[in-house]
């Protein structure tokens, strides 16, 4: 099984990178765009087969490692 | 007074931090990030700078995870003295040991130049030999130095004093070089035993190389011993 970690600042926290590519894309005439946040994606490939395992190992991983849960919201999503 | 230093793959301010506190008068020991203990005669601990691990992951994330560590936080449990500075106050936010987190810088460039700071308390043994309001030049050189604390945790850095410096211009007004929340530099935790700053007071021992106000940051801790 796969898991796909999405990492981004917690809403409230200012994203200066996001702020830096709105800004530029912007500048290039992209006029349509509200908001830019950015995060980063964590693949990770697991032995676990069963998903309610892998969602709880996957947690714990985001809450001690992956994610710093001062400034950082995660989302999990296992294929 | 013995001064043990941290360090991990990728410090790099080990070697200045035990000139200054040699400068100062104390015994220094580099210890490297395998080791399960502390020495036993340690009076003060300092996580010095650099870029532990490379700043994978988040600055300070894996560092927190040395074997190390786990010695520190005991440390630090039973009221031992702990100061970091720049990686080292980012190790210490990772691992849970002072309060907030260090954000990619606002203007997100790295930032490496002499910048002033104000004394917000001297009410513990860090700062007690400056007063509140002085202001001393320091160099700043980080990245992530962008200090965030949500509301509620900066009212309580605020009840109990410990915020200890503030990013400020020559004459003391707020001057914030990174977006840091309060323009805040550096805090220490509730108990007054775990210092962090952004700064490198190690780097301001010499007047030859541009200042040495970080002689009077650092003989706090080894007039205190």
């Amino acid at each position: 099984m796969k898991a796909i970690v999405n990492i981004s600042l917690k809403a409230g926290v200012l994203d200066s990178q996001g702020k830096a590519v709105h800004h530029a894309l912007d500048s290039l005439h992209f006029n349509g765009v509200k908001d830019v946040r950015v995060g980063k994606q964590i693949v990770l490939q697991l032995d676990e087969s069963d998903k309610e395992k892998a969602m709880a190992d996957v947690t714990k991983m985001c809450e001690e490692l992956l994610a710093n849960t001062v400034i950082e919201d995660y989302e999990i999503e296992l294929v | 007074m013995k001064v043990s230093i941290l360090q991990f793959p990728g410090t790099n301010c080990e070697y200045d931090t035990q000139y200054a506190f040699e400068k100062l008068g104390a015994t220094t020991e580099i210890v490297w990030h395998k080791a399960e203990s502390l020495p036993t005669d340690t009076d003060l601990l300092v996580v010095a700078g650099g870029f532990s691990y490379g700043d994978y992951l988040r600055s300070g994330a894996i560092a927190k995870f040395s074997p190390v560590m786990k010695a520190v936080k005991e440390y630090a449990a039973n009221g031992g003295k702990v100061l970091g500075i720049c990686n080292g106050f980012q190790v210490l936010t990772e691992s849970g040991l002072l309060p907030g987190a260090l954000k990619r810088n606002e203007g997100l460039h790295f930032i490496s130049k002499h910048h002033h700071l104000k004394i917000e308390n001297n009410d513990n043994i860090f700062l007690q030999e400056l007063n509140n309001g002085d202001v001393v030049n320091i160099p700043i050189a980080h990245h992530d130095g962008n200090y965030y604390i949500d509301e509620a945790g900066l009212r309580e850095l605020e009840a109990n004093n410990q915020i200890l410096v503030r990013y400020t211009d020559a004459q003391g007004e707020i001057k914030n070089p990174n977006g840091s929340v309060a323009s805040i530099a550096g805090v220490c935790n509730k108990e007054k035993n775990v210092f962090g700053l952004m700064p490198h007071p190690e780097r301001a021992m010499e007047v030859l190389l541009g200042s040495d106000d970080g002689v009077a940051m650092l003989q706090g801790f080894v007039k205190s011993c």
